[in-house]
């Protein structure tokens, strides 16, 4: 298969360019006085207005916690299993008996979990994973940092107070 | 040379180029709000009133970014290039008429700086300067991307400036002068009474291809093909930052003002009052029953608006062209120079001799 030319005898109106120019000019003229005068804009003025993005936007991870602010991931490492970038890390460690009024439903509990969010892809397979709906995805994507080391959020970043999926 | 003339000599300098620096911010700011406005967008406002202050801000930006130099550079011709750019349109300015003249005591002071009697060529020499920054800037810089925009804004500038100096030639043909000043005043005639003799009713095709010709030699869209942002990066001032940018960047300004103020002086009426203004100027003359030397310096001082309202009005346009129209391929840039605009103002040159001749 050759390329199909589709070109055609061009008009003497279509080869004198200036019609076409002057058609032109008066359509970003009409925008002109939409945007001078009427104050049209299609963009938003950003730190004061914000969109609001879909419900189920994957922003910035946090770890759900419950009334005692403790936190509800016990580290099964499915999380960590399934995530494709690896940029989860856990250590586990055994919840101390005295101080773990829910008997055998948290039993273990991470002793650092940390997401390094540079390599993350957002592709929420964590929160997906999670049997304890520990891990979640808000919807803050405002995430610039200054330095590599804010880049990997610890687990006293992660367990911030975050209102559901807000 | 008396202190008066010196005096008057030296006001006349720092008028034009304070007005003409001056106007740069402004221009700078439309050129970002306008195209935000024919965009859909919002554009600056945040520095000051509507976002005037920003170009101050960036002024200062640019001071205090770092004063680079690359290591292959040739020093030399690497920093003279944006000097260079900046000097040779505001040179070419000098011999700009911007009102007819002054009567201060009983002296008589033109409104022009440079009183040079074959004023065209020397424009035509210092606008054909404009080509050399570009060159030498992208031959000095060492980066490919500088070179290819060096050599399409050679080959785009000398092409243009056939048709431009064929326009001008047909009217050079009509006003039977080099000299702007006359030129200016032979459009104060005017036709069946009412029509101003302006050179673009005697000669619109000339008119036209001169200014298609400014774009290009400018280099503003849709002819800004060393720069090219989107094939060459940025062309010949690729490798300059902070204040060696800007002045390129201003020269761009000071390059589109001086084409728009000959364009207008050339076929617009130059400081001609426009149709009206006239009858003002009588209106405050007789209700203040000035003397004739007051008179003449408020018909002056309304010249001097009426210029810069025409090239007021050509700076908006050319702010809006850029805004509405995609880049020329670079072969479609060197068909229209040399196929359509070349051959156009050679007849021209030939059809406007021959009125010229049966005319007179
Ligand atoms: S969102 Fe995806 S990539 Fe990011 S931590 Fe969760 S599983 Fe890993
Ligand atoms: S966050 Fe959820 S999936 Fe990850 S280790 Fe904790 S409980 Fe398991």
């Amino acid at each position: 298969m050759g390329t199909i030319n589709v070109s055609r005898e061009y008009s003497v109106k279509e080869k004198m360019f200036l019609p076409a120019i002057i058609q032109g000019m008066i359509i970003t003229l009409k925008r002109f006085i939409q945007g001078f005068i009427f104050h049209k804009k299609y963009t938003i003025m950003y730190p004061e207005e914000r969109r609001n993005y879909s419900q189920r936007f994957r922003g910035m991870h946090f770890i759900s916690v419950d009334e005692n602010k403790v936190e509800n991931c016990t580290a099964c490492f499915l999380c960590e299993t399934v995530c494709p970038a690896e940029c989860i890390h856990i250590v586990a460690e055994e919840r101390d008996s005295a101080s773990n009024p829910y008997g055998v439903r948290k039993e273990k509990k991470p002793l650092s979990f940390d997401i390094e969010v540079l390599r993350c892809c957002f592709c929420g397979f964590c929160e997906e994973a999670c049997p304890k709906d520990a891990i979640k995805l808000s919807r803050n994507y405002e995430l610039s940092i200054l330095s590599r080391q804010e880049g990997i959020y610890d687990l006293n970043h992660l367990k911030r107070e975050v209102k559901g999926r807000g | 040379m008396d202190i008066f003339t010196l005096a008057q000599l030296l006001a006349k300098i720092v008028f034009v180029f304070a007005v003409c620096l001056g106007v740069i911010p402004f221009l700078v700011w439309f050129e970002r709000r306008g195209s935000a406005w024919i965009q859909g967008r919002v554009g600056p406002n945040r520095v000051g009133p509507f976002g005037l202050i920003q170009p101050f801000a960036d002024v200062a930006k640019f001071f205090f970014k770092e004063f680079w130099t690359p290591a292959e550079a040739n020093k030399w011709y690497y920093h003279l290039a944006p000097i260079f750019a900046l000097v040779a349109p505001m040179a070419a300015l000098t011999v700009i008429p911007f009102g007819s003249y002054l009567m201060i005591g009983d002296q008589i002071v033109n409104l022009q700086i440079a009183n040079v009697n074959s004023g065209v060529l020397f424009i035509l020499a210092f606008a054909g300067l404009e080509v050399y920054p570009i060159i030498v800037a992208g031959w000095a810089s060492n980066n490919k991307y500088s070179i290819l925009g060096a050599l399409r804004g050679s080959s785009q500038i000398i092409s243009y400036e056939i048709s431009m100096g064929l326009a001008l030639l047909s009217m050079l043909l009509v006003y039977g002068t080099f000299d702007l000043h006359s030129m200016v005043a032979w459009q104060g005639q005017k036709f069946f009474g009412f029509v101003p003799a302006w050179g673009v009713f005697i000669n619109p095709i000339g008119a036209l291809i001169f200014w298609i010709s400014t774009f290009a030699e400018t280099n503003r869209l849709p002819f800004d093909l060393p720069e090219g942002d989107s094939e060459i990066v940025a062309g010949y001032h690729l490798e300059y930052g902070a204040m060696k940018f800007a002045l390129f960047f201003m020269a761009e300004y000071v390059a589109m003002i001086m084409a728009s103020a000959l364009l207008v002086t050339l076929f617009f009426g130059g400081y001609q009052l426009l149709p009206g203004v006239q009858a003002a100027v009588d209106a405050i003359v007789s209700m203040n029953g000035l003397s004739d030397a007051a008179a003449q310096n408020l018909k002056a001082v309304f010249q001097f608006g009426c210029l810069f309202l025409k090239v007021a009005f050509f700076m908006v346009v050319m702010i809006w062209v850029r805004w509405t129209f995609p880049r020329f391929r670079f072969d479609q840039v060197i068909n229209l120079g040399w196929k359509m605009l070349f051959p156009l103002a050679l007849a021209n040159v030939v059809f406007m001799s021959v009125v010229v001749y049966l005319m007179s």
